[in-house]
């Protein structure tokens, strides 16, 4: 059936148009016009007539640093009125990429003092800027329901305290709890594929971050239930603060913000992110608080130094190092101290003190944030380890050294002391030997105390929470055969002379030497007192435990009496890593650095050895790490004074563990004793006549008379 | 634990008892004569003279004023401790086995032995302290074995004199209302833990508060009953036939003594004697030491009120005296009573 064109028209009228929907066939038919090669630029000067073409010229000069302008009088076009150009024009670039990278690149350039250039798409004209377009009320947007992820601290109420930690081996990766010789017991069932680099907890055990290449993903809570996802294409390395708050994340590939507007609406950042490597984010709402560019020095580098960004102890502050300058930032807004960087000259090295140190005449309630930085010798100036304060960016001391070669700064724990291991060179430049300055924090001034040393110090490790120190020294005399034991191990203390309270001068002394070794690393146990000094080398391996307080007779009230307790060797182990607890020890052959021997080792803090595991393709071993104790000085002390009642409840734990039998009479054991403790709570308040009977005391003093003697005296 | 042997006692000892300060111990043997001894260096005090043979049983007022004695020989007799004296004698039909005062010290019981005719009875005196050699003759009350059980061996107090309870020959407890003798409870609570013939109870003592009780028996066991509920609380199995049996305070211990029964003495060797006192956990019934000493079965023991030691009295005659060591007082089975005993310290 065909119609004539007359019926046809006729039909037309009958139908409404507007009546049927034609928005499925406009959307296939939906005709691609090549806007999107269009943009509109705003905020140009507003030129007379004669001045047009001079400032298309200019103009269309610029849009072609981008991309490709078109041709001829349809490439830029500049509406006039009155004479007078109206301050913007519409540009057409040849493909609708150059349109996009002209907005980015140009969009706010400043053409000169009073002119900024906006470039916009045409299209968003249109999408935006028409009326009823973009609604002129608010509406709040939907807030996503509260998840609970659990108590994400579940793990530390275990009652029997135990420490968890991780284990990865091929590709797999689980989450233990340590049973000291049996076997571990799985938190949840171990995941294949779990992480593709490596594993991580934050400093306080909260999460745990598996790295993959979109990103890094936090898990949490009993199970280890997905928490948060931070996308970061190719992410390598990752930091976190010490009261992690924020994460730093590194990727070798630079931020590029997605083109589609859809696309940009899950991305997590904006376009100011762009070409950045370095990300900051906020753990708790999972969203970036400030990116940056690597600083051009550090870019291509192949050993990246790690961490970029170096937090205070309270995440109050957060530095980064660029040439010349310490960029120091406040949180949580991520803006420049004062808005400025701290200008120092060359700086090589910087250190946040990792506690509020309380400074002698300081009246902060809390204590102050320091760091400390070094520059080295430059030809008409020393080179120096200065101590800064922060905020007040005021340099509180500084030391002037020279023929150095290289330092490194430790602080104490605590803040209280700053030791600066200083490697000098002789004067021929031939052989290194060390001295050791140490800054004294909360005393007035900062006094700085020095031990020169004949030797070179390739290892220093501070006590946690005390004065004393190991180093581990070897004398540089140009023989480089490795297979001389020459390395000596020093236990410092400070000796304390002069009168209490007055003029107390402590001057570190060691109380013991231990000559002709190869061990290289010291382990100090977080709690202190026991360290663990150990040789990892491709030859050989060994762990030495030392009890630094060891009581016995003789030696009494010295500052430290160290007492090797035992010695292990391990020739595969490659790292070494103490329990948060201080309990014990775990030595591991990883995979990522040879094949031989690959597992663990879990040895008690004395070390006795608890388990020996081979493990294929083991990798690594992780502890999760605890939160600070609640329990203050005055707690801790009880729970000294009583350790051999605690002491006596988890030893019976250990015994039910081991066997079933003595399990079950234990258990009935704590029932009868519930159920007697019950009974008797009937009678407690109950009054028992028998008492009111009054006590009393008859002291009776006899005296007798044993012997009478006269003397006479001449 | 180094004991202090007393040896003042011709025959086997009966009972001994410490006064309520501990600071004396009180005896009394199969000789006729009753001893009182300092308990801190064992030095006789001096004895108590009168009684014409067999001593059964012997107890002190809470004041350490008066003393009753009660023997084979018919006769309940009232001493003053300062003194020595015997300031009063009852007499009783039939031998008396046990006496005991009451809490407050204003009543005495007495318990008449069920033979020579007399039905066994347990008779209260009202003890006259303002002047104690002016005492009603006549009992207060009389309990008479009731008509179905077995005669009364031994007898105590509870809380405030409230209730009498009475240890059985055939095994049972009973308890009496102490105002009116109406028999208020009964539990058989021995021959039921063990196949013995012979089950009599041979020994009551009290917890401290009097709340609860222990007895033992020659069945072979010893249990611990709730006074007012008169449920038992706790069993505690030996291999031998218990003579008496104490609570320890402090310690959440029982102290048994016992053993081979006195005529099969002479035919077994002392190792095979079971000779010695016997330390169980009170709360977990399990056994956790033993004392050896005597070369007799125990046939009393008491605990100092302070529970800083305890004595033993055997059939060979001798009295034991024993402090307790340091170790004593840090030991624990468990360790959640370790903690839980700390965490009371603290």
């Amino acid at each position: 059936m065909s119609l004539s064109e007359k019926e046809y028209l006729e039909l037309e009228k009958q139908i409404n148009l507007d009546d049927i929907d034609f928005s499925d066939l406009e959307e296939k038919y939906e005709v691609d016009i090549g806007l999107d090669n269009y943009v509109v630029v705003d905020g140009a000067p507003i030129a007379p007539e004669a001045k047009v073409p001079v400032l298309i010229k200019v103009l269309k000069k610029l849009f072609n640093t981008v991309g490709k302008v078109v041709e001829g009088d349809e490439g830029i076009y500049m509406p006039l009125e009155d004479g007078k150009s109206k301050g913007y024009l519409f540009v057409q670039f040849e493909t609708a990429e150059m349109a996009d990278a002209a907005i980015k690149q140009l969009h706010g350039k400043k053409l000169d003092q009073k002119h900024r250039l906006l470039v916009n798409r045409l299209t968003d004209i249109e999408k935006y800027g028409v009326e009823g377009a973009v609604p002129s009320e608010f509406t709040a947007p939907e807030v996503p329901p509260f998840k609970s992820h659990g108590y994400l601290k579940s793990w530390l109420q275990d009652p029997a305290g135990r420490d968890q930690f991780g284990l990865h081996f091929s590709e797999t990766f689980g989450v233990y709890w340590n049973k000291k010789k049996n076997d571990a017991e799985p938190v949840f069932e171990p995941r294949k594929a779990f992480t593709s680099k490596y594993a991580k907890f934050s400093p306080k055990g909260t999460y745990l971050f598996s790295i993959h290449p979109q990103g890094v993903q936090s898990w949490g809570g009993d199970g280890f239930k997905s928490i948060g996802k931070f996308i970061h294409n190719q992410v390598r390395l990752i930091d976190f603060s010490p009261s992690e708050k924020y994460m730093v994340t590194l990727s070798p590939v630079a931020i590029t913000v997605p083109d589609s507007a859809a696309e940009r609406a899950v991305f997590p950042f904006g376009p100011e992110s762009e070409g950045h490597k370095l990300v900051i984010w906020d753990l708790t709402t999972g969203e970036p608080a400030r990116t940056f560019a690597l600083p051009p020095h550090l870019e291509g580098q192949k050993d990246m130094p790690w961490p970029l960004v170096k937090w205070s102890h309270d995440d109050k502050y957060c530095a980064r190092q660029g040439p010349g300058a310490l960029a120091i930032y406040e949180t949580p807004s991520f803006q420049l101290l004062d808005k400025k960087l701290v200008k120092i000259d060359d700086i090589v090295d910087f250190e946040w003190a990792p506690a509020a140190v309380k400074l002698a005449n300081s009246k902060v309630v809390g204590g102050d944030h320091l760091l400390s930085y070094w520059t080295p010798e430059r030809s008409n100036q020393t080179a120096r380890v200065a101590v800064m304060q922060i905020p007040s960016r005021q340099v509180l001391r500084t030391v002037n050294l020279f023929q150095v070669s290289d330092c490194k700064m430790h602080w104490q724990s605590e803040g209280k002391l700053l030791c600066v291991k200083v490697d000098r060179h002789t004067k021929s430049g031939k052989t290194l030997f060390t001295n050791l300055e140490f800054f004294k924090t909360t005393e007035k001034d900062i006094p700085v105390e020095k031990v020169e040393l004949k030797e070179v110090v390739v290892n220093f490790a501070w006590e946690p929470r005390s004065e004393r120190f190991i180093t581990i020294s070897r004398l540089d005399d140009g023989n480089l055969n490795p297979a001389i034991p020459k390395n000596t191990i020093s236990f410092y203390a400070s000796e304390s002379s002069g009168n209490k309270g007055k003029d107390l001068t402590s001057v570190y002394k060691s109380y013991k030497d231990i000559p002709n070794k190869h061990s290289n690393t010291i382990f100090w146990s977080p709690k202190g007192r026991y360290v663990v000094i150990a040789t990892i080398s491709r030859s050989s391996g060994e762990l030495e435990f030392f009890d630094v307080s060891f009581d016995d007779d003789k030696n009494k009230g010295l500052p430290a009496n160290p007492k090797l307790l035992k010695t292990d060797k391990y020739s595969g182990m490659t790292n070494l890593a103490w329990d948060p607890s201080g309990r014990f020890v775990t030595g591991w052959s990883s995979s990522w650095l040879h094949t031989i021997e690959n597992g663990y080792r879990l040895y008690e803090f004395t070390g006795n050895l608890l388990r020996d595991e081979l493990v294929d393709q083991f990798r690594e071993f992780i502890w999760r790490p605890r939160p600070q104790s609640l329990l203050n000085a005055a707690d801790r002390k009880k729970v000294r004074a009583n350790l051999r009642e605690y002491s006596a409840q988890f030893e019976e734990t250990d015994a039910m563990e081991a066997d079933a039998a003595l399990r079950e009479i234990i258990l009935a054991r704590r029932e009868s004793l519930e159920a007697w403790r019950a009974y008797r709570a009937k009678y407690a308040g109950k009054t028992v006549q028998a008492k009111a009977v009054q006590d009393q005391v008859i002291e009776e003093i006899k005296e007798e008379i044993i012997e009478e003697k006269e003397e006479i005296i001449e | 634990m180094r004991p202090i042997k007393l040896m003042g006692h011709e025959r086997s000892l009966t009972q001994v008892k410490y006064n309520r300060e501990g600071d004396l111990l009180f005896s009394v043997a199969k000789d006729n004569a009753a001893s009182i001894w300092y308990s801190s260096n064992g030095e006789r005090l001096g004895t108590l003279e009168g009684h014409q043979g067999v001593i059964w049983s012997i107890d002190v007022d809470p004041e350490t004023h008066l003393c009753a004695t009660g023997g084979g020989d018919l006769a309940i007799k009232l001493w003053e401790v300062s003194t020595g004296k015997c300031v009063f004698t009852w007499d009783s039909p039939s031998p008396v086995r046990r006496v005991a005062f009451s809490p407050d010290g204003s009543k005495l019981l007495a318990i008449a032995d069920q033979v020579m005719g007399h039905i066994g009875t347990i008779s209260v005196y009202n003890i006259n302290h303002e002047q104690p050699s002016d005492q009603s003759v006549e009992p207060s009350l009389v309990i008479e074995t009731p008509e179905e059980g077995a005669k009364a061996t031994v007898a105590g107090w509870s809380a405030n004199g409230e209730f009498i309870i009475a240890g059985h020959d055939d095994g049972y407890v009973t308890k009496f209302d102490a105002t009116n003798g109406e028999l208020l409870d009964t539990l058989q609570a021995h021959g039921v833990y063990t196949e013995e013939k012979i089950v009599t109870v041979t020994d009551i003592q009290f917890a401290e508060d009097r709340s609860y009780f222990i007895t033992s028996s020659k069945d072979k066991c010893s249990t611990l009953i709730d006074v007012d509920t008169f449920d038992i609380l706790k069993v505690y199995k030996a291999d031998a036939p218990m003579n008496t049996a104490a609570i320890t305070p402090v310690k959440d211990f029982v102290i048994l003594g016992g053993g081979q029964e006195a005529r099969n003495v002479t035919t077994t060797a002392e190792s095979q004697g079971k000779f010695e006192a016997r330390f169980y956990h009170k709360i977990f019934e399990d056994e956790i030491g033993r004392v050896k000493g005597h070369f007799g079965p125990l046939n009393t023991v008491a605990v100092h009120p302070d529970g800083t030691g305890y004595s033993s009295g055997g059939e060979d005659g001798f009295i034991r005296v024993h402090q307790f060591d340091k170790s004593y007082f840090e030991f624990y089975v468990d360790a959640a009573e370790r903690t839980d005993k700390s965490a009371e310290k603290i």
